[in-house]
């Protein structure tokens, strides 16, 4: 290495954004560990589910099939919630700052809608979760989806709030960015809960 | 110098471990069933394998140090970033990979071998004994067709000698483990669960097993008994269980059986024949009959039976039997009483 | 690419510069500024010291378990308080010494210096983790000490510590003890990740990054996938306990071995995550003190990735006694023989570095060079348990403990007690005492022998695991005292070097930079580094940094002095990419703890206190992301979108 007297020269980085997106982004990093992890627990929740089915003949054993209406619903609305996600998405790394208060408004909304449909879901799963296994994994898993959802439905709410009344940095715009990612997780792994709760007891 | 002294200690431990091993009452290395025989071959197998590698692996090591150790310090000796012998020694890493590889592959397939052989004991009309765990006890039941045939028992399990026997398990509460090295593995005794292992005792003797699983806090004190004897004297300890003791005929076991039947015991213990249905503890039809109490922890004499029925929880703190301060003849009737109970 | 640039000549440091650096990166001292601290050499230390106060703890219990089972049928602790203690052991030395220590705080201290940057991802997160792991730890230790320890084994197996058979907050305090360590790991493990792909120096590519960086990295990516499948048990334990629920209840349709299979479907790739930083730290003092650069730098790695991989396909082997079926079993029998090429070629690459280079047998090799005599052994009698007719003889008895203990120790320990005479001169800036240090190293190479090699025989010869006491019919007991009696070197030899910790911080040599002439960047500054860890950000030529620099290695510049700005680099070749900036000291992530300890430990106890408690903690996240608004308009001010 030089020592101190002698000229090093010199890497010059002053001239790199400050502003960058996608998997450039330590943030979006961070949320696909967070992705990662919970992803995992998803798959364990649902493996279990099918170690369970294992141990009976009848499935559901002792409870009525889950009903399929609200589910179906909350399923629809999810997934063509999809479009105005990447609409929003875009636009956040645009940094198009009145397209997105409309999206984020939007989604905020989507996001309220979907967590009333589940407030409705759960009672029509037509079990309870201290019945017996099945119910337990069943609520479980669905808790566990909405754990998700309102947590996301909060991080949109709070980032409206943000983009309409405090100083905009480009920060701000990668963060709507990343959830629009973390609600993309939501989507997907609800289908996956979906098809588990409502249809493997049907199928299976 | 101190590291080849360490490893020749090293060996001399592994030397007397095989001589230390080999003997003994519930040792995995002293196989008294055909089991127990097989996996034992297994083992010294591998052992030798494993044992050899060490040596060699110690044996590079020590000699790489020993040659390349320097008394220099750090700061005098500058790096190699570039080695010219890394290329020949990249052979020399290849064969030994290449060796483990081989190693393993033999280890594979004789496990997987031995595997088969063991699970393949069967025969066409075995003795069948459910053993069903509890904490901490064993409940042992030959099960026959007709009900009154049924022998009912407790932590002591006969079996004839050279003959397969099929050891059906079950757990009442918390997972367990049957374990009798001298004859065979363990086999989790799990609620929820009905599993099944076969077992063949070669020689005729008693073999300790003990739980192996923990359960809880008398963990420890859960252990049991296998008695191989020849076929005859099976088929008479089995005709002897499954007969109902005759009623007492003197005045102290009289006294005694009804001791037994007023106090608290018949809540959980059950002698056919006087009436008791008690399901909670082992059966005591033909508790003079048995070796030890308390799962294997003491001998079944007057005292030991003495001291336990007073106060089990000195001699087992925690287990489910609580403490029965008996007036002293009415002990003394009681143990008359059990003792014809054989 | 970016193309290096010459410019005018570089003065030598400023003073001014790097007393505006230091004004910058400095945490608030006293107090109150420890709560406040995002630092993480700072955060790092802290994982230290804890953790092996936690390792204390748990050979303290240890002691007090050999005590009893020095002799047979001994009164020294009675079976509850006996379970609790061992339930304890294991516990604390599983989850709140080996994976803090091993990977949190060796990680946490090391990744960001051995990378070339002045701070971890994600410094706030990092705060909030050790505060919740001490929180998690200070609970098992709470319960343990109003007899309320957990005590149905350090796994917990249902149905002994469901709801049926441990009455009481026993396993909840436990359940939740995991919850605590888990969450905490996680987002160590995120924020490792992060640092080794994204903010290493300029030129340290994907194969020139250090084999302990990726030892910590690969080790980051089993916690991910592995550390979900505990939190799910032990909270499906904690529901069955406190809600009603049915999961491993059989009368109810739940299963036992469901529990068993989940528990080790983490717990196999936990001993990974244990053992692979130890070969990252073997690896690295091996190469230092054999004075060459590693043999076998690729294979090395793909061994550990290959042990990452193929330890998530293990797991059964615990459960063989299990009755699954025979062809299952012996799919995880040919596994667990599988990865045992992994840590061989690893073996085999450090015998040929040491074949091949100039060995100096400090104190730190002594201990790295302990790992082929015990570790070894360890493998070895992992290979005889694979098997399944053996793992049946041997499974839940002595011989699985002698087992473990050789691998965790070997595997973990000594190379720890290594990396901490290697490094702590450049954590505290002065050496160790190599005297001291070398008795340490022997009375605990031969007190651990003492204790741990005889528990092989004890296990052929019958004696189960988790036992209290024994009948003295089975003469157990002269192999028994004599593990008994090694315990005493081993404290003994603990006690030289807590000594000679504290005896080398007032008369140890100086260190230097870099007293052990070693290639990784942590050398490259003072010792211990200032707040800003590098006066110059360095970029690198080789994969040994300080071995293969250039004589004038150029450095960065261009970063903004007046805020703490990082430089953040693409994942292949290290190439600047884009700067971000790192938060200032805050109370929050411990008042987030706080909320969070809140949280977890009043649901043990009623179920009514989930949504005020979680509420709570949503709040103080919510004033954790909150903007601040002078930050907000001077970035906004500077800031550059990418192109």
């Amino acid at each position: 290495m030089g020592t101190l007297n002698q000229p090093r020269p010199l890497l010059d980085v002053s001239r790199t954004p400050t502003v960058v997106f996608g998997h450039r982004s330590i943030i979006w990093w961070g949320q696909s560990g967070l992705m990662a992890i919970e992803g995992t627990m998803f798959a364990i929740f649902i493996a279990t589910y099918f170690f369970l089915r294992t141990r009976e003949t009848d499935w559901p054993p002792g409870f009525d099939l889950p009903a399929l209406k609200w589910g179906s619903i909350n399923l629809a609305l999810l997934v063509l919630s999809a479009v105005p996600n990447q609409w929003l998405k875009k636009k956040s790394e645009q940094g198009e700052l009145g397209a997105v208060r409309i999206g984020l408004i939007a989604m905020s909304l989507i996001g309220i809608v979907n967590c009333a449909i589940r407030a409705f879901e759960f009672p029509s799963l037509n079990c309870v979760w201290d019945g017996n296994a099945y119910g337990s994994v069943t609520w479980t898993l669905l808790g566990f989806h909405t754990f998700h959802l309102v947590t996301d439905t909060c991080d949109t709410l709070v980032l409206t709030v943000i983009m309409f009344f405090t100083p905009i940095e480009g920060r701000r715009f990668e963060d709507v960015s990343v959830n629009a990612l973390y609600w993309y997780f939501i989507i997907i792994t609800f289908i996956a809960t979906y098809l588990v709760i409502y249809w493997a007891p049907r199928w299976l | 110098m101190k590291r080849r002294s360490s490893f020749w200690l090293v060996v001399l431990c592994c030397g007397l471990a095989c001589l230390v091993s080999c003997h003994g009452n519930q040792s995995a290395l002293d196989s008294k069933g055909l089991q127990a025989a097989r996996i034992e071959r297994l083992w010294w197998l591998m052992f030798s394998i494993v044992v050899a590698v060490y040596l060699v692996v110690l044996g590079w090591f020590g000699t790489a140090v020993l040659r390349s150790r320097t008394r220099q310090s750090v700061q005098e000796i500058p790096p190699q970033v570039n080695v010219e012998a890394d290329r020949r020694m990249t052979v020399v890493v290849a064969w030994a990979i290449g060796l483990t590889v081989v190693l393993l592959f033999v280890m594979l397939t004789a496990s997987v071998r031995t595997g088969h052989a063991i699970a393949n004991l069967s025969s066409k009309n075995p003795v069948t004994i459910d053993v069903i765990g509890h904490q901490w006890w064993w409940e042992v039941r030959y099960e026959a067709t007709q009900a009154d045939q049924t022998v009912v028992t407790a932590n002591e399990i006969h079996v004839p000698v050279g003959q397969p026997v099929v050891i059906k398990t079950s757990s009442v509460d918390v997972i367990h483990s049957f374990w009798a090295p001298n004859l065979h593995g363990k086999r989790d005794l799990i609620p929820g669960y009905q599993n099944a292992v076969w077992l063949q005792a070669d020689q005729p003797g008693t073999y300790r097993g003990q739980c192996a699983e923990f359960c809880g806090h008398q963990h420890a004190h859960m252990a049991f008994f296998v008695v191989a004897e020849p076929l005859e004297k099976f088929n008479a300890w089995l005709a002897q269980q499954v007969s109902t003791p005759a009623p007492p005929s003197d005045q102290v076991s009289k006294q005694g059986e009804q001791v037994f039947l007023s106090h608290t015991c018949v809540m959980c213990h059950t002698v056919r024949g006087n009436g008791s249905g008690g399901k909670l503890g082992p059966d005591l039809t033909h508790i003079a009959s048995r070796m030890t109490i308390a799962a294997g922890t003491l001998p079944n004499n007057r005292g030991n039976l003495a001291g336990w029925i007073l106060d089990s929880q000195s001699i087992k703190p925690g287990n489910k039997m609580p403490p029965n301060p008996l007036k002293p003849d009415d002990l003394n009737a009681l143990l008359e009483y059990l003792e014809t109970l054989k | 690419m970016t193309p290096t640039e010459q410019s005018a000549v570089a003065s030598a440091p400023d003073i001014d510069r790097l007393a505006n650096l230091e004004r910058i990166w400095k945490d608030p001292s006293g107090f109150w500024g420890w709560f406040t601290h995002v630092n993480h050499r700072s955060i790092g230390k802290r994982y230290m010291v804890t953790a092996f106060a936690f390792f204390l703890a748990g050979g303290v219990l240890a002691a007090l378990m050999r005590i009893q089972l020095s002799r047979p049928e001994n009164h020294f602790l009675g079976p509850d308080l006996y379970n609790q203690i061992f339930t304890t052991h294991g516990s604390t030395m599983m989850f709140l010494f080996a994976v803090p220590m091993m990977f949190e705080a060796l990680s946490v201290y090391l990744v960001p210096l051995m990378v070339g940057n002045r701070n971890i991802c994600f410094p706030r997160l990092n705060a909030y983790s050790y505060y919740v792991y001490l929180a998690g730890g200070l609970l098992l230790y709470a319960g343990l000490f109003i007899n309320t320890g957990p005590d149905a084994g350090w796994f917990a197996y249902v149905p002994l510590s469901g709801p049926d058979f441990t009455p009481g907050k026993r396993s909840d305090i436990w359940a939740q003890m995991i919850t605590f360590t888990e969450l905490s790991a996680l987002a160590v493990a995120v924020e490792v990740i992060i640092t080794t792909f994204k903010l290493r120096a300029p030129g340290m590519s994907l194969n020139r990054i250090p084999l302990f960086v990726w030892a910590q990295a690969i080790v980051a990516f089993m916690v991910i996938f592995a550390m979900p499948a505990v939190m799910l048990s032990s909270t499906m334990l904690l529901m069955d306990r406190t809600v009603n629920t049915h999961f491993f209840n059989p009368a109810e349709g739940g299963d036992a071995i469901l529990y068993q299979h989940l528990f080790w479907f983490f717990g196999h790739p936990e001993v990974y995550i244990i053992f692979i930083p130890g070969t990252g730290i073997v690896s690295t003092i091996i190469s230092t003190f054999s004075r060459r650069r590693i043999f076998g730098y690729t294979a090395i790695l793909l061994s550990m990735v290959g042990t990452a991989f193929v330890g998530f396909g293990l797991w059964v082997h615990h459960m063989f006694a299990t009755g699954l079926p025979q062809m299952g079993e012996s799919f995880f029998t040919a596994a667990s023989l599988m990865v045992v090429i992994a840590s061989g070629t690893q073996v085999f690459c450090w015998l040929v570095t040491m074949w091949t280079g100039k060995v100096v047998l400090k104190t730190p090799m002594l201990f790295a060079l302990a790992f082929f005599f015990v570790f070894v052994m360890g493998g070895l009698t992992g290979v005889l348990m694979a098997s399944v007719p053996v793992d049946l003889q041997i499974h839940d008895t002595f011989f699985i403990v002698a087992h473990f203990h050789y691998v965790l120790i070997g595997g973990a320990v000594f190379p720890l007690f290594g990396a901490l005479y290697y490094w702590m001169p450049k954590i505290t800036g002065r050496m160790l005492s190599e005297t001291a240090g070398k008795w340490h190293f022997w009375l605990f190479f031969i007190g651990f022998n003492m204790t741990f090699f005889p528990m092989h025989i004890l296990g052929l010869r019958g004696m189960p695991r988790r036992v209290y006491t024994y009948s003295s019919s089975m003469h157990w007991a002269s192999l028994n005292m004599l593990a008994s009696a090694g315990a005493v070197f081993m404290t003994a030899a603990v006690l030289i070097f807590i000594a000679n910790f504290f005896w080398h911080q007032k008369k140890g040599e100086l260190a230097g930079n870099n007293p052990w002439g070693a290639a990784t960047l942590e050398w490259a500054t003072s010792s211990p580094p200032p707040v800003y860890n590098f006066a110059e950000l360095p970029t690198v030529n080789g994969r040994d940094a300080l071995w293969d620099a250039l004589p004038n290695q150029p450095i960065v510049e261009g970063l903004d002095e007046d805020c703490r700005q990082v430089l953040v680099t693409r994942v292949m070749d290290a190439d600047p990419d884009h700067r971000d900036e790192f938060p200032e000291a805050t109370p929050i992530p411990f008042i987030a703890a706080i909320a969070t300890s809140g949280f977890f430990i009043s649901t043990i106890f009623t179920a009514k206190a989930f949504f005020p408690t979680i509420i709570v903690v949503g709040i103080v996240l919510l004033i954790w992301y909150w903007p601040r608004r002078q930050p907000s308009l001077r970035r906004k001010e500077r800031e550059i979108w990418e192109h």
